[in-house]
């Protein structure tokens, strides 16, 4: 018999996993008192998430001034990373999720049916999302992948009234199972090659184990298998057919959560698995990165141009976004240059920023479609809902101009600091065409914020209800607004915070 | 007569997997994906994971196809889907190229893990006769509370969502139920 009394399980670190805790707490009280009792009154379910979002946010904070005195590292046996790549999107994760309930409560507060499950979901969805930023093993970031991914499919159908939400979450579903396939595949053939799932180990494996490095042809597959389970996820051309009918059929606060939180999750955890992993291999992954971020730039911003429903149209402006950041991860697979490291940051960057200004522009969407008139009949915001809005909610349509300014990039706003920041990381290491290819496209992407702003502000209002914005609405897109014009006015604040966010936890 | 058991074993799985595929009617289909499940079990005891042959019988075969053969009848057994019809055109010579570009790629792995396993060995630890019958039990156990203890708890946070899920989308709300 083995002995198993001189076993002992690996070191919990734990308040540097208290982020992950705090949003489990949190999900397992709405669903556990929540099942119990009636409706809670004064809007409970909302602040309850918003509360245990903000104690993440702490916690986060606090370990970031760790992190800075002793250095990044790994935990838990090596399952986890915590280094300020990691911490800087939880930060913007929780940021995304504290907004987001507040608009849902609104929202289904509107609909008659308040739900602890939906907020619950966001808590878990949130949890999956810290999972895979963070997390250092491929087993792991599966996991955190389908934490949130099922999180995300169940609440882009949870609007039952609708089949149009239906229909999304279904879409949602098997795409985002064909996704998970895929990824999990190359997974398996990674391991086959490495003998590991640990990234640490599979990039001394890769460097020292592989002696022919043009002899890896099971690699390198499985290495494009975890590229196109990433595609879908983050809705890179051409895996992103999915992305406009579930944005436009899913729960307005849902999509604001699908494209901050989804997206981020999956785009930071992308950036870890392939600079920690796959660093030995980044000539052949950076050319598939580049034709990648190409194609989403230009599909991206052509396609938003003709689209005449709202939702749609930034479906394809979040999809040109995903190309943007994606300049960034092709400029860190520049090895051979000194300023690799720009790439790693200019995402950072680009993703905190991101998620604040799109939580606020659905938010603006969510408020103004709230009028059940100015819903077509699968209940989706037609370019027409916004006319005159800057007449009738001078507030409102003020504070959709600057999110629509800084998702074009203009300068004054946060747009303009991420956009700026991944750009100069592509010409720092020399790779000008993707710079020339990403400005080009962000005039063509202008054009499209321009034309709901032309809506807004030159044309009459088309029948005589007001749009009302409700308290806690009105937060979430303040916030929101302020952050953009915050950090766009002083981008210093952000960009210092950003000197030792490429260093990525490896021991 | 590990080979005799091997080749059982694989003719079990071969003939449940094309079973699964050929058969029209789906509860044939379901019982076929029983063999090969069973026979993966087989395959399992044969490498002394008595274990893993255990809980192969009893979930897989088991549970998960008694599931599927519940979702089934309760869409009915008598539907007929024309497999004629194809909804993109030219999917199935695509299918069959992509195929054959997979098995080549697997057939690359094995010969090659071969020829890697041959110059440095397996590398990995396995259990003894003489560890005893629960060997196998112990070192998954260790591997699952040590090296995978986080995905271990991720997964728990997992089947938390289904039965959320599952409540959430099938439960009769008075706004629905109107």
């Amino acid at each position: 018999m083995n002995d198993l009394s001189n076993f002992f399980g690996p070191a919990v670190d734990w308040l540097a996993i208290s982020p992950l805790l705090s949003l489990l707490a949190g999900a397992l009280t709405l669903l556990l008192v929540g099942s119990l009792t009636g409706q809670w009154p004064w809007r409970l379910y909302a602040h309850l998430t918003a509360l245990s979002a903000v104690i993440a946010i702490a916690i986060s904070i606090r370990l970031w001034g760790d992190v800075g005195t002793n250095g990044a590292r790994l935990l838990i046996g090596g399952a986890l990373a915590l280094d300020q790549f990691a911490l800087f999107a939880a930060i913007a994760i929780c940021l995304a999720i504290a907004l987001v309930s507040y608009l849902t409560s609104d929202y289904l507060n509107r609909e008659g049916v308040d739900l602890p499950e939906i907020y619950a979901l966001y808590l878990t969805a949130g949890i999956g999302a810290l999972v895979m930023i963070a997390s250092n093993d491929l087993v792991v970031l599966f996991l955190g992948l389908e934490t949130l991914g099922l999180s995300l499919y169940l609440l882009a159908a949870s609007n039952r009234r609708q089949v149009s939400s239906q229909e999304a979450g279904l879409k949602y579903f098997i795409l985002g199972g064909f996704a998970s396939a895929f990824f999990l595949y190359g997974v398996a053939l990674v391991y086959g090659v490495t003998g590991s799932t640990r990234l640490i180990n599979l990039n001394a494996a890769l460097t020292s184990y592989i002696p022919v490095p043009r002899n890896d042809a099971v690699l390198l597959i499985g290495i494009g298998m975890i590229l196109i389970g990433f595609a879908f996820k983050v809705s890179l051309v051409p895996f992103q057919a999915w992305t406009p009918d579930v944005y436009q059929g899913a729960p307005t606060p849902t999509t604001a959560f699908v494209a901050s939180v989804g997206k981020i999750a999956a785009l930071v955890a992308l950036v870890r698995v392939f600079v920690v992993a796959f660093p030995s291999r980044s000539d052949d992954w950076g050319t598939i990165v580049f034709v990648l971020s190409a194609l989403t730039l230009v599909v991206g911003s052509v396609v938003a141009v003709v689209q005449t429903n709202v939702k749609r149209m930034l479906a394809y402006s979040s999809i040109s976004h995903a190309g943007f950041i994606l300049v960034g991860l092709e400029a860190a697979s520049h090895r051979a240059s000194a300023n690799v490291d720009d790439g790693l940051v200019g995402v950072a960057v680009y993703v905190v920023l991101y998620a604040a200004m799109v939580v606020g522009t659905f938010g603006v969407v969510t408020v103004v479609t709230s009028d059940q008139a100015n819903s077509d009949a699968s209940g989706s915001a037609s370019l027409d809902s916004f006319k005159g809005l800057a007449k009738s909610q001078p507030l409102l349509g003020l504070a959709m101009t600057v999110l629509l300014l800084a998702q074009a990039g203009m300068p004054l706003t946060s747009g303009f600091v991420a956009k700026f920041g991944v750009i100069q990381a592509a010409v720092a290491v020399g790779s000008y065409e993707l710079a020339v290819i990403a400005m080009v496209c962000a005039v063509i992407a202008a054009f499209v914020y321009l034309r709901i702003m032309v809506s807004m502000w030159l044309a009459d209002p088309s029948d005589s209800t007001t749009v009302k914005v409700p308290p806690l609405s009105r937060i979430s897109i303040a916030v929101a607004v302020a952050v953009t014009l915050v950090t766009g006015f002083l981008p210093s604040l952000i960009l210092d915070l950003g000197s030792n966010l490429a260093e990525l936890a490896s021991k | 007569m590990e080979f005799f058991v091997f080749v059982c074993s694989a003719l079990m799985i071969l003939v449940g997997a094309v079973g699964v595929i050929v058969r029209k009617h789906p509860v044939h289909a379901a019982l076929s994906l029983v063999l090969t499940l069973f026979g993966v079990a087989v395959l399992f005891v044969a490498q002394e994971a008595h274990f893993l042959a255990a809980v192969q019988v009893i979930v897989y075969a088991g549970a998960i196809v008694v599931l599927f053969l519940f979702v089934i009848m309760l869409l009915g057994v008598d539907r007929v889907e024309n497999l004629r019809t194809e909804p993109l055109s030219g999917q199935r010579p695509l299918a069959v190229l992509a195929s054959l570009g997979l098995v080549a790629v697997l057939i690359t792995a094995i010969l090659r893990g071969n020829q890697i396993f041959n110059e440095r060995g397996t590398g990995l630890n396995l259990p003894d006769a003489q560890d005893g019958p629960d060997a196998n039990t112990v070192q998954l156990a260790e591997s699952i509370f040590s090296q995978y203890v986080v995905a271990f708890e991720v997964t728990s946070v997992l089947l938390v969502i289904a039965v959320v899920g599952t409540v959430l989308l099938t439960r009769r709300t008075r706004a629905t139920a109107e």
